[in-house]
């Protein structure tokens, strides 16, 4: 986990600074192409044309095998064994960080691809679902419910999570003791809880036995208590890298506990915090399954969180997605879309602030 | 676990003044609050959990069926699904994971690899349902064409089987969705950002020292990986790995979405219907009564008892490796 994985303090690797591999050669790019070329020549002449197969899938995958064979081949004509086998593992790499990357292109592109249709209507920012069926068009109905209703349930899971989160990261680093340990080790085997039964824990204890009504506050409470373990547990992780030194230094200067945390502790991990808790929220903006079980979903705005059902982006999504109905799918990825900028906000925020900090040192 | 074993803080002793007093008693409030939060779901659970093993014994776990009405209830079936679509997650996220966290590590240009790592970060960040959007309408379409020629080629290994006949002129294209397969492919998506992340970490932490070593006795670069850094992140793959397993134990809706729920114990993966845990609880609790929403959380408990162990043995596998211990050189 991320907090065995700190460098101890005083050991200072990056004293030396790797050398940079040498550039590659005309060679090296010569059969890179030539095999990319040559397999996929082959391929398309034998799999279209030859063979009884068909899909592209299979293509792909048969055009990557052969290149494979035959970049192995046309090294192995110039270069002794290790170098064949450092070509191909690098070639091997290089592909799988390709996949991974070209998936993660593939999911945010797809997601504004199908919301194209639904997002040039504006009224789908200005106006709910009340009264709008499924298969009514899409000049009519939008998703300001579900965008009010997550932005509400996120504000108050967040405002109690922060507060807790961060105080108990603090508790765990500052104050200590034996009580602490047991805290820290119940927090980090909280996060394992799986958000599915967090909300169905939210939902026996709330909805069931004390007979509150699916509503934000309930959907708000499971968010809180899905994401106060993962909260607590980075903000833990960023407080105990802050350098001991730092602290001793405030100490000596004659300053209380107390200012030392909030003029120095505190201060020094700010960035880092806020890196990990907009992480946190974007975690939480995200979760459908709390949701599922304790908002119920209503097709009108509703700003009250204390009573009636409320909606919320990823559970509009479920829902409309789960219909069938092509307009509805349409609307549920144009709000698909909506929760992705979401998040990428949340990212670049994030990812700013993180850089600031590099920047300010 | 304090990092700085240098210099150690040295004991205050002494009077504390009075604000430091109310920031103690906060802190300590709130440390207890929360203690008393997260330690009652664990606490509610199996204080649920108690009177459904009770009555089921230990037919809860063998039974397959989930239907309260007639006395029958158990999670034999759910709990193999839930692991066939997390295997089939970790047979995807593995390879990957790895390959790029090496890539990352030791290919990807000084410049470029701060942008990896954030595309990374970000992936973590997209929500499962964005997965299972991308898993149901872009995925599935291309992968029973996968499934087929998998059950063509391969159906003598017993997880390939499907009960249809892949070779008739109009094949059954609907026997090979919402099968685990195309599930366990979405929740790939999910949790190969978490066991990358881990790798790349410990990656990152190899002596260059020992690195610089293999090279200058004429390791090619993929001889230095295999040589170095691979033996120094043995625990960072392992840990990575489970960890992300424990995730694809507990993921629904990209699951949810995609499979068609069935009630059997089924091993074929690449067929239509199965069931996770959460799955199950998904698409249970609306109509559940007391009896059955407390059998609900049992199934719930016995999830999060599972990914408890399997992070936890993550933890220590990943804190006991070299990479955790600091380096000699």
């Amino acid at each position: 986990m991320t907090s065995t994985l700190v460098r101890p303090l005083g050991v200072l690797p990056m004293a030396d600074v790797p050398r940079v591999f040498q550039r590659r050669t005309a060679d090296d790019i010569a059969s890179l192409v030539g095999a990319a070329i040559g397999s996929l020549a082959f391929v398309w002449l034998c799999y279209t044309l030859i063979l009884p197969f068909s899909g592209r899938m299979g293509f792909v995958a048969c055009w990557y095998g052969l290149f494979l064979a035959m970049y192995a081949l046309v090294t192995s004509l110039s270069n002794p064994g290790p170098v064949v086998r450092d070509r191909l593992a690098s070639a091997i790499l290089h592909s799988a960080a390709a996949v991974v990357l070209g998936a993660l292109a593939s999911t945010v592109i797809f997601t504004f691809y199908r919301g194209a249709k639904a997002l040039p209507h504006l009224n789908l920012f200005t106006e709910d679902m009340a009264g709008v069926r499924p298969q009514d068009n899409l000049k009519s109905g939008g998703i300001l419910h579900a965008i009010v209703g997550s932005l509400i349930e996120i504000g108050l899971a967040v405002s109690v999570t922060l507060v807790l989160g961060v105080g108990t990261a603090v508790y765990m680093t500052e104050v200590g003791g034996r009580l602490a340990r047991v805290v820290r080790t119940v927090v980090e085997a909280m996060t394992a809880l799986p958000s599915i039964v967090a909300g169905l824990f939210i939902y026996s204890v709330l909805i069931v036995a004390l007979h509150v009504p699916r509503s934000g506050i309930a959907a708000a409470t499971a968010l809180a208590v899905m994401g106060l373990p993962i909260i607590a547990r980075t903000a833990d992780v960023v407080l105990r890298v802050i350098p001991s030194g730092l602290r001793e230094a405030s100490y000596a200067l004659g300053a209380s506990r107390w200012q030392t945390v909030w003029r120095v502790v505190l201060p020094t991990a700010r960035p880092g915090l806020a890196t990990a808790l907009i992480l946190g929220v974007a975690r939480m903006v995200g979760e459908t399954s709390p949701v599922l079980l304790t908002s119920g979903s209503s097709t009108f705005l509703n700003v009250d969180p204390l009573h009636n059902a409320m909606n919320s982006l990823p559970l509009f999504i479920y829902s409309t997605v789960r219909s069938g109905e092509p307009t509805a799918i349409a609307r549920g990825f144009g709000a698909a879309s909506v929760l992705l900028a979401l998040v990428l906000l949340l990212f670049i925020i994030a990812r700013l602030i993180a850089r600031q900090s590099v920047g300010r040192r | 676990m304090q990092p700085a074993e240098l210099d150690l803080p040295r004991e205050l002793g002494g009077s504390r003044s009075p604000s430091d007093r109310i920031f103690e008693f906060t802190a300590r409030g709130i440390g207890i609050m929360v203690l008393g939060i997260t330690g009652s779901i664990g606490v509610f659970l199996a204080y649920q959990a108690y009177p459904t093993i009770q009555r089921y014994g230990l037919g809860f776990f063998t039974e397959s069926a989930w239907s309260p009405d007639q006395g029958k209830l158990g999670i034999a079936a759910v709990l193999l699904g839930t692991f066939s679509v997390a295997f089939v997650a970790l047979f995807f996220a593995f390879p990957l994971a790895l390959g790029t966290a090496l890539y990352i590590s030791e290919y990807a240009p000084p410049r470029f690899k701060s942008t990896c790592v954030s595309l990374i970060d970000l992936m973590a960040a997209v929500p499962s349902i964005i997965y299972g959007l991308w898993g149901f309408f872009l995925l599935q379409p291309h992968v029973i064409h996968v499934s087929r020629w998998l059950h063509q080629n391969l159906s003598f290994i017993p997880f390939f089987k499907v009960e249809t006949d892949p070779d008739a002129a109009v094949w059954a294209q609907t026997r090979y969705t919402a099968s685990a397969f195309i599930a366990g492919i979405a929740v790939a998506m999910m949790v190969l950002p978490m066991a990358c992340a881990v790798m790349r970490e410990v990656f990152s932490q190899t002596p260059v020292g020992e690195k610089e070593a293999a090279l200058a006795l004429g390791s090619t670069r993929w001889g230095m990986i295999r040589a170095v850094v691979i033996p120094f992140g043995r625990g960072g793959i392992i840990g990575g790995t489970m960890l992300s397993l424990g995730r694809a134990l507990g993921e629904t809706i990209a699951v949810v979405l995609i499979i068609s729920p069935a009630f059997v114990i089924k091993p074929r993966i690449l067929e239509v219907g199965t069931n996770t845990i959460s799955g199950l609880i998904a698409g249970r609790f609306g109509e559940a009564t007391s009896t059955q929403l407390s059998a609900l959380l049992t199934a719930g408990f016995v999830l999060f008892v599972i990914t408890l162990l399997i992070n936890t043995l993550a933890a220590i596998i990943v804190s006991r490796g070299r990479s955790g211990a600091g380096t000699d050189i």
